[in-house]
């Protein structure tokens, strides 16, 4: 076995597993961090199709910005197991039954005879001077460059919606804002009051 | 290195909504005080805008640019205008009913806007990815906007309920999408067909394709067996809202059909015309059907719309009848002006449930229409010819889209499954008639007056009208959908 070969297996057993485990494992915290471990694996997969940029972008982005976000989400929500678990041997049976017919069907359907390396045949092999980086850059600007500014404006409607939907002004705050605590001037808190002298008899 | 500027003209109405978008976004943050109807008057008079530059900029032939991912054609440009025009006249119903609840918030016409931006994107998109990205812009912006009166834990959860069904449904699409691009080697629609038709396409990879960009396509339609979410989101959802989810998407909904079915897929017809006739037979069945049971209209309407889609793939399904592809243009526009008609319809029965709401009370339940003519009689005839309409009594609107389906149906010959519409909407008319049974021969139980805006009011009435109007005249509209769809095909 070729050790680029044996170094996909490899990837992509682990791959598998962890992804299993994301949706198997009891605990939310451990199934984010199988899909750290995924994302990760996924981004090696990349790296031997030598796609840099994606393998980078896909560790940087996913596992070091976006599952750490989500990370700090799960183990701050107080999320109660037990009601997440509610009826799950219940829905098993049919749940179990469906899904595993539709695998059975996918397979046969698929199979290996249609994606397999006699059907696609590899590319040749790219130019010395050839970058990954450059040429996705080159395209996302130019021929894609429709979808990617849509694609902007979707992440637009998610930051809308959700500030839209979190966005709380709260009453009964105590809170000055500073620019008018500076601003005070000493007429404006201290007020002098003539007064009689008191004497006490 | 050889790249030209792509040809922005075409696409100038997609644009110049994405740029007022913005616009709006940074107006209503800086004018804070009049930002509620700022916002709102500058998203209708974008709507009025971007109508006249597609009328502008519309072109006889089809244009592509963008390196071919956007199509301009006169269907698409007739559907646009649809959009813009349903979109606007469900803000403008919506309006007061927002008010009165206290969620008119400017970000709800700024969604409403990308929404729309959303929709246009799909009705032109000439490729898998801004089909997508239309799509998901839609779909998020929808979510949100059912979501908005987010202390009412109803809305919320009818929320949540479409947003995981769809994030599903979107996952079916994207599978599917995936598939086809493995058999075809490519995302563009005309390059698919080419692929389709020189045979170079892996056929079982193909079909296994198209299975799921069929599931993606129905479940944005709301058809059997794709429906779960269609009656509780349009009960759950604000009034106005769901006035936006029933019309303009539906259209959207439907180019989307025309775009991956008919423009790309067209050379595998009689496959995936299998698919539809079961889905629209188990739609017409099961809308119908449930629809009798329901005590709150806004669920009543749902299945009804469930039903209504159903007739409407009876269209799309009867273009190809053992490789004869002259029914096609025929069948295509019948669905289309189904479709158009149905959206107008729903647009009326809506308006007529948020003109008899008022603060604090939702006039959501069948009940809420008993003795609507002593009420107002001017208004209960305009439900009547909603009503009347909607079940397809001669010399409605919807009597003719019914009959045009139908005529394509049975063209094709499949005329079980034209006499099964035919008595499934007879069944259907017992629902309609019993909410004109209540507005006319029964005792109000709420006396109270009906309060609306004077536009809402003309807006309403012109709508009803509308609906008795095109039936008497329903040529126009129809030659109009046939020749939209004839530059295109």
């Amino acid at each position: 076995m070729e050790f680029k070969t044996f170094v996909f297996y490899f990837l992509a057993v682990i791959m598998v597993l962890a992804a299993l485990r994301v949706i198997t494992a009891r605990n939310p915290v451990h199934a984010a961090l199988f899909l750290v471990l995924t994302f990760f694996n996924a981004g090696g997969i990349w790296l031997l199709l030598q796609a840099e940029f994606l393998a980078i972008t896909l560790v940087m982005v996913y596992v070091g910005a976006v599952m750490v976000l989500f990370l700090f989400v799960v183990m701050m929500l107080d999320i109660n197991l037990d009601r997440l678990r509610e009826g799950f041997w219940s829905y098993l049976p049919v749940g179990a039954l469906v899904g595993i017919l539709m695998l059975v069907e996918m397979a046969m359907v698929l199979g290996g005879s249609y994606f397999g390396l006699e059907a696609m045949p590899a590319p040749p092999a790219a130019a010395e001077t050839y970058s990954n980086t450059r040429e996705l850059g080159r395209v996302l600007y130019t021929d894609y460059v429709y979808p990617f500014e849509l694609a902007s404006l979707v992440l637009l409607v998610a930051m809308v919606a959700a500030v839209t939907l979190t966005l709380r002004k709260r009453k009964g705050l105590k809170s000055i804002p500073p620019s008018e605590q500076v601003a005070v001037k000493r007429e404006g808190r201290i007020e002098l009051v003539k007064m009689r002298a008191e004497k006490e008899d | 290195m050889n790249f030209v500027v792509p040809d922005f003209y075409p696409a100038a109405a997609e644009i110049f909504v994405a740029v007022m978008a913005l616009v709006i976004m940074l107006a209503s943050t800086f004018a804070r005080s009049i930002a509620r109807s700022l916002s709102y008057f500058l998203t209708q008079a974008t709507l009025v805008a971007a109508a006249f530059i597609t009328i502008y900029t519309m072109q006889g032939e089809v244009v592509h640019t963008f390196s071919n991912l956007f199509i301009s054609d006169l269907m698409g440009a007739f559907l646009k205008l649809m959009i813009y025009f349903s979109t606007a006249i469900a803000l403008l119903y919506g309006r007061g009913y927002l008010a009165d609840r206290k969620i008119d918030k400017p970000e709800y016409y700024l969604l409403a806007l990308l929404m729309t931006l959303g929709m246009m994107v799909m009705v032109t998109a000439n490729h898998m990815l801004p089909m997508y990205i239309g799509l998901e812009m839609m779909s998020l912006a929808l979510y949100t906007m059912v979501a908005f009166d987010r202390d009412s834990a109803r809305s919320t959860e009818a929320a949540m309920k479409y947003f995981v069904l769809g994030a599903l449904a979107s996952g079916l699409l994207l599978y599917g999408m995936s598939m086809v691009y493995g058999a075809t080697g490519t995302l563009e629609f005309s390059a698919i067909a080419q692929a389709i038709y020189n045979q170079s396409a892996n056929q079982t990879v193909l079909m296994f394709g198209l299975v799921f960009l069929v599931a993606g396509i129905c479940f944005k339609l709301g058809v059997v067996p794709f429906h779960m979410w269609v009656p509780d989101v349009y009960q759950g959802a604000p009034t106005a809202v769901t006035l936006v989810i029933a019309t303009a998407p539906k259209l959207a909904a439907f180019a989307m059909a025309v775009r991956l079915l008919i423009w790309a897929l067209f050379d595998i017809a009689e496959e995936w015309q299998v698919m539809l006739m079961l889905v629209a037979g188990a739609s017409i069945v099961l809308g119908n059907l449930a629809a009798i049971a329901q005590q709150n209209i806004k669920r009543m309407l749902a299945y009804s719309g469930i039903s209504h889609m159903g007739f409407m793939l009876l269209g799309l399904l009867a273009g190809v009848v053992e490789g004869d592809r002259h029914f096609a243009l025929n069948a295509y526009s019948s669905a289309m002006f189904y479709a158009v008609s149905y959206v107008i319809m729903s647009l009326a029965s809506f308006g007529m449930i948020i003109l008899l709401s008022r603060a604090g009370f939702e006039a959501e339940n069948i009940d809420d229409f008993k003795g609507l003519n002593k009420r107002s009689p001017w208004y209960a005839l305009m439900m009547l010819f909603v009503m009347f309409s909607m079940a397809g009594v001669p010399f409605f609107i919807g009597f003719f889209a019914k009959l045009s389906v139908l005529q394509a149906v049975v063209a094709a010959g499949y005329f079980w499954l034209a006499v099964l519409a035919v008595v499934m909407s007879v069944i259907g008319a017992f629902y309609y008639l019993r909410v004109v049974k209540l507005m006319y021969f029964d005792e109000p139980v709420d006396e109270s007056p009906i309060h609306a805006p004077a536009e809402v009011r003309v807006m309403l009435s012109a709508n009803g009208l509308a609906i008795a109007a095109l039936g008497l005249a329903p040529q126009m509209l129809m030659s109009v959908c046939a020749y939209a769809l004839l530059g295109s095909l």
